[in-house]
């Protein structure tokens, strides 16, 4: 029984986004993730006590070689990996103050087993780091049964140390992936706008404050300037493949729809010309881009190509038609629309057919639909002097609320496993982005310098 | 009589010829007593006219011709002014609107109609109609109304007689707020479109 230990899945070499590189860097450095043996998948899931969820461990990361860079690196890892398993709530987290008394296991024989047994832990996570060239590092990252002592789970990441947490990131998905078949966040970002940075937009009207697009991960960590225009930039919505950045900007002092290429500092402009455009959302498989336009005099919804060809028409109406969102199978758009006194939300198959109303409230807007499994739409209602964030559920037309009058709370966004929504809120004073779960529960707030707002989660 | 000043300048340099530039100015430049060229033509120096010393007389006619100033009284102060200037206390007003509307009140009709006299009367202005919300109502949804309050303040002023083509429209949404309050009275200050002249 005791030769499970040395038992490792595969998994298949894949690569991870490494480093995040931003306007005219260079391509993310691949961060490797290799088996450990070429031995079969050996699946155990940890479960706790009945009714409970496991308890996890996560203490410092072991650093194996003497660098500097690989201790600093060693610290951060185990923490920032104790909170990436704390944020989906799949598992307890044993505080991590809890155990710092209990010695670091050095070799897979060396893991004190009863002593993480003193302490409730169901699962133990031990991770190492390694320095294996000038640049490279080796980051192992295993999982332990601490009833059963079997390693349930290896992986090792090889790459530089540009961002240390990108490696429990990574190590927080596995587990996710492995042990609840879930989809992690860990590596997915958010943009928004923000006027951090207190620049003044240029030209003939002063007093004016510069917002720009801004990325930051997942937790918050991260936080970096895409667009360096000195005008207005807002509203962005990341490609499928997480490799641009499509939003409303008005480099040329009207609004339009720009794509920044983030990994290699590039710009499209898909709709240039003389019209107006904003608000572009991708489509679920990148190929397509739905907007609003003035092009033909009035605020409408359009589908294009993303190069900007193929121009349909979505909606034909005298009211207002804006802020569109694609159902997950692409085959549907969620908007908003003022057709009928006030803006409400309604929903249209993509060749314009079968238009439905879904809400009536006093004021709806901004529509966000979640991604597969979940079915519903989350949007912005007036509650009071503000808004809140609420769900709409397709399925059963049951409604429910986010937030409750805490400021206004506005322009939710999802996480891609539709665990976690992203919103603007002003509970603090300014405008700040916060995330929270679709439940309700475990409010993190994500920025804190000036106001940032519009927020997108990636894909 | 600036701009008169430095088109003269401007002459001396282009043309060789010192008559050419005794026509332009006028009386004020003493008599030349060469054959004169009739008026505005630029072109190569008649057989009697040596280029070498036109060159060497030029700069002494510039020292030589006192520039009087017009009168300030019959400048227009509009029309001298820079576009900077004239959008710092713009004669275009701004015309207002309701909560999450783009109707133009009977006062906002007076202010478009105002602003049409005196586009009439400044046919080479160009102007951006810029359409703002009040902070309620989200950033998204605002710059449709927005964009909608810049096109009924745009429309009325095309059916008062000014050409579309001297106005672009830009809605800001709720982004670029003139009063950046919290009540009514800043609310009812941002739900505006706004005119910025960006020609002349």
């Amino acid at each position: 029984m005791m030769m499970r230990h040395l038992v490792l899945p595969v998994c298949a070499a894949g690569t991870l986004m490494a480093s995040l590189a931003l306007v005219g860097a260079a391509p993310p450095s691949p961060l490797t993730r290799q088996a450990g043996q070429q031995q079969p998948e050996v699946s155990l899931t940890i479960s706790g006590e009945p009714g409970a969820r496991p308890r996890y461990a996560v203490p410092d990361f072991v650093v194996r070689t003497t660098d500097a860079d690989s201790a600093a690196a060693a610290r951060v890892m185990g923490a920032v990996l104790w909170d990436d398993l704390a944020f989906e709530r799949e598992f307890y987290m044993v505080p991590r103050d809890t155990y710092r008394s209990i010695p670091a296991a050095r070799s897979v024989q060396d893991v004190p087993f009863d002593r993480w047994r003193e302490i409730g832990a169901d699962a133990l996570v031990v991770g190492s780091v390694e320095m294996t060239g000038a640049t490279t590092f080796r980051v192992e990252v295993r999982l332990f049964d601490v009833k059963s002592r079997r390693s349930v789970m290896a992986r090792e990441y090889t790459g530089s140390l540009s961002n240390p947490r990108l490696y429990a990131h990574a190590a927080a998905d596995d587990i996710h992936q492995q042990q609840r078949a879930l989809r992690g966040v860990a590596r997915t970002r958010l943009a928004f706008s923000s006027d951090r940075d207190g620049e003044r937009v240029t030209g003939t009207v002063q007093q004016r404050d510069v917002k720009e697009i801004y990325i930051a991960d997942y937790d918050g960590a991260y936080q970096r300037r895409v667009t360096v225009t000195h005008k207005l930039n807002i509203m962005p919505s990341w490609s499928p493949d997480g490799r641009a950045i499509a939003y409303t900007s008005y480099r040329r002092d009207f609004q339009d729809i720009y794509i920044s290429l983030i990994y290699q500092g590039t710009l499209e402009n898909p709709t240039g010309g003389t019209t107006q455009n904003w608000l572009p959302v991708w489509s679920p498989d990148g190929t397509r881009l739905c907007f609003t336009s003035n092009r033909d005099g009035n605020a409408e919804l359009y589908i294009m190509n993303r190069d900007g060809s193929n121009v349909t028409r979505l909606t034909n109406n005298p009211a207002i038609d804006t802020t569109p969102t694609w159902s997950p199978s692409g085959t549907q758009i969620a908007f908003t629309s003022n057709r009928g006194g006030t803006p409400q939300i309604y929903i249209v198959d993509v060749d314009g057919l079968n238009l439905i109303k879904i809400t009536s409230e006093a004021y709806c807007d901004r529509p966000t639909w979640s991604p597969a499994p979940f079915n519903e739409i989350a949007y912005t209602s007036r509650t009071g002097p503000g808004y809140d964030v609420k769900i709409l559920d397709l399925a059963s037309g049951e409604r429910r609320q986010l937030t409750f009058g805490e400021g206004s709370n506005e322009s939710p966004s999802y996480a891609p496993n539709g665990r976690h929504l992203a919103f603007m809120s002003t509970r603090t004073g300014k405008r700040q982005i916060f995330v929270v779960g679709r439940d309700g529960q475990g409010l993190k707030q994500i920025t804190t310098v000036g106001n940032n707002y519009t927020p997108d989660w990636s894909k | 009589m600036h701009s008169r000043s430095v088109s003269c300048a401007s002459l001396i340099l282009a043309v060789t010829l010192a008559v050419t530039l005794a026509a332009a100015c006028g009386p004020k430049q003493p008599p030349v007593a060469r054959p004169v060229p009739p008026p505005g033509n630029t072109s190569a120096p008649t057989d009697a006219t040596p280029a070498q010393p036109v060159v060497a007389t030029t700069p002494a006619v510039v020292r030589d011709t006192p520039i009087v100033p017009a009168p300030a009284m019959s400048e227009d102060p509009m029309a001298s002014r820079t576009i900077d200037d004239l959008n710092r206390e713009s004669p275009l007003q701004a015309v207002f609107f309701e909560f999450d509307a783009d109707e133009l009140s009977s006062g906002a009709r007076g202010g478009l109609e105002a602003n049409a006299t005196i586009l009439k009367k400044y046919p080479t202005w160009l102007v951006t109609i810029e359409g703002h919300c009040d902070e309620r109502g989200t950033a998204e949804y605002n710059l449709a109304l927005g964009e909608r309050r810049a096109v009924a303040a745009k429309s009325y002023l095309v059916s008062l007689g000014i050409p579309a083509e001297r106005f672009r429209t830009v809605s800001y949404g709720k982004e670029f707020p003139f009063d950046p309050g919290h009540d009514e009275s800043a609310w009812a200050k941002n739900r505006r479109a706004h005119f910025v002249i960006t020609g002349k």
